[in-house]
């Protein structure tokens, strides 16, 4: 048999992955619920890798108020996730950075319940420290004599930087096409380009090495971060505690910290 | 055929080749035709070719000599002289990147000096893909031809020296020739390496289409929107690697291919 097309190829994987995965996750369900409503066994979360620093530090204090419980992280592009989602990777919460990546989940009818949308994220200009090139606003990535990075137009934020130089009506002139924002990022940190269009939390995790310019046109482009409990959760119940946790105020606290926006 | 080396070497070649059929199976035939035709598949391929063929001649010319020292000087330290030489083949790619930043981006040790005395920047560059790529490529080579240098008969050229030749000409002419299949087996696997190289290009060279993103770059952006045509890319270039390895395999190694 030959398989005609990635999508039947997808559906057949999923279908046999999931089986094991189901028979796999016995063990965490055992322990998932104590009789005194507290949480156990293991919650394992799927997350944009924007996401890490904020997420690792709500899941120590899940594991903190619940002391059975033990929570596992995997971060990475949205789409990688999105990706070993639907071919049934034992996961019990998804947080993508973009609409677009949750929807081929949703689509894939593995999201328990509506997604919610819990923080945004936005671009900004980032520069090395110093700001050695006097880079002000988005205007500057058509000038060509600096060394400029964007991130590609196949990963969310270079769509989102596409969208604001169209708004802007900038005809951007980037000398390299970043694979993720991370990687422009490390750029910047170097002093190896003058500018790149990030996001502003990279900005804040970048400390000192990096400088922010807000971009006005940017406001158009705002990344909105969806997250879903999945129907094939091993742990549901921690799962539901833990987007809980994201959306409460603590969360929400936490999520301004690093930069994110409120959703 | 022996039982215990039979039955592992066809797990051996059922592990490597299944991915491969994997990637044929999935393929999306129909739209192999336009995905060949479209500008971009073309620039990367032709870039990716260029530059691992340039990679490979950088190393052969630095490389070999260095091979020669490692199997044939009497220098100490050379044990050290070895194993710092192949750290690239330990080093993650994308590590093995930041280092060149360090060294030969604008702010490097090197690099710095480079953009001050001529204004030269190689970030970013193809000079910079072809860097990244001998970076990590030119070990492979050592290692190959080191192993050939140390597995010739070194008597060949002692009589050489006895017959008055100096050591570049014994050199030229035994040693070069003796253990020829080596440095093109070492040549081969470098170019493939160099070929498919991904972590030390995309942090050093970037991606920019026609100037720096070569197949493996563009195969892996492919993949975050349109699975099925980074495996149409990916087919490509297996196809074109394939099909250069046989035909140099045909050319080069018919003799050694040969031999019982």
């Amino acid at each position: 048999m030959r398989i005609r097309t990635w999508g039947t190829a997808t559906v057949l994987a999923a279908a046999l992955l999931t089986g094991c995965g189901a028979a796999d996750g016995g063990d965490a369900v055992g322990g998932a619920a104590g009789g005194d409503g507290s949480l156990g066994g293991t919650l394992t979360v799927f997350a944009a890798a924007s996401l890490t620093d904020v997420f690792t530090g709500l899941g120590e204090q899940l594991e903190a108020e619940h002391p059975g419980l033990e929570v596992q992280f995997t971060f990475a592009g949205s789409s990688t996730l999105a990706t070993q989602v639907t071919q049934g990777a034992p996961a019990d919460v998804f947080a993508s950075a973009n609409p677009g990546q949750m929807a081929v989940v949703t689509d894939a009818g593995l999201a328990d319940g509506e997604p919610q949308v819990f923080t945004s994220n936005v671009l900004e200009i980032a520069v090395p420290a110093g700001n050695p090139a006097d880079v002000t606003g988005l205007a500057d990535f058509a000038r060509e004599e600096l060394t400029l990075a964007v991130c590609a137009p196949e990963v969310p934020c270079g769509a989102a930087a596409e969208d604001v130089f169209a708004a802007a009506g900038v005809d951007a002139v980037p000398d390299t096409l970043e694979e993720d924002v991370r990687a422009a990022l490390t750029k910047v940190e170097l002093g190896e380009v003058d500018a790149a269009l990030v996001y502003a939390t990279d900005v804040v995790a970048a400390g000192d090495a990096v400088e922010g310019i807000a971009v006005a046109e940017a406001e158009d482009a705002v990344n909105e971060y969806p997250v879903c409990v999945l129907t094939e959760a091993p742990n549901p119940e921690a799962a539901r505690a833990f987007v809980d946790l994201v959306l409460s105020a603590e969360g929400q606290a936490a999520l301004a910290d690093a930069g994110f926006r409120a959703p | 055929m022996p039982l215990p080396l039979l039955v592992p070497a066809v797990v051996a070649v059922a592990f490597l080749v299944l991915p491969l059929v994997g990637l044929v199976v999935r393929t999306p035939w129909s739209d192999l035709g336009p995905q060949l035709t479209s500008p971009g598949v073309g620039e990367a391929l032709r870039l990716s070719l260029v530059s691992a063929t340039l990679a490979t001649a950088v190393s052969l010319v630095l490389g070999v000599p260095l091979a020669w020292v490692l199997a044939r000087s009497r220098i100490r330290g050379r044990g050290v002289l070895r194993a710092l030489v192949t750290v690239p083949l330990v080093l993650p790619p994308v590590v093995g990147g930041v280092a060149l930043f360090l060294v030969l981006g604008r702010q490097g040790i090197v690099g710095r000096w480079l953009d001050e005395a001529f204004g030269l920047t190689i970030p970013f560059t193809t000079t910079a893909v072809v860097i990244a790529e001998t970076f990590v490529a030119m070990p492979f080579l050592v290692i190959s031809v080191e192993g050939a240098l140390r597995a010739a008969d070194a008597r060949y050229e002692e009589a050489a020296a006895t017959l008055g030749a100096d050591r570049w000409t014994t050199f030229r002419r035994v040693t070069l020739p003796m253990v020829a299949p080596g440095v093109a087996a070492g040549a081969v696997l470098c170019w493939a390496r160099a070929l498919g190289e991904f972590g030390a290009t995309i942090t050093f060279a970037g991606n920019f289409p026609g100037t720096t993103q070569t197949m493996p770059l563009a195969v892996y952006l492919a993949l975050q929107r349109d699975p099925e045509s980074a495996i149409v890319l990916s087919l490509v270039l297996l196809a074109v690697s394939l099909a250069t390895l046989l035909l140099l395999r045909g050319r080069w190694l018919g003799r050694a291919g040969a031999a019982p």
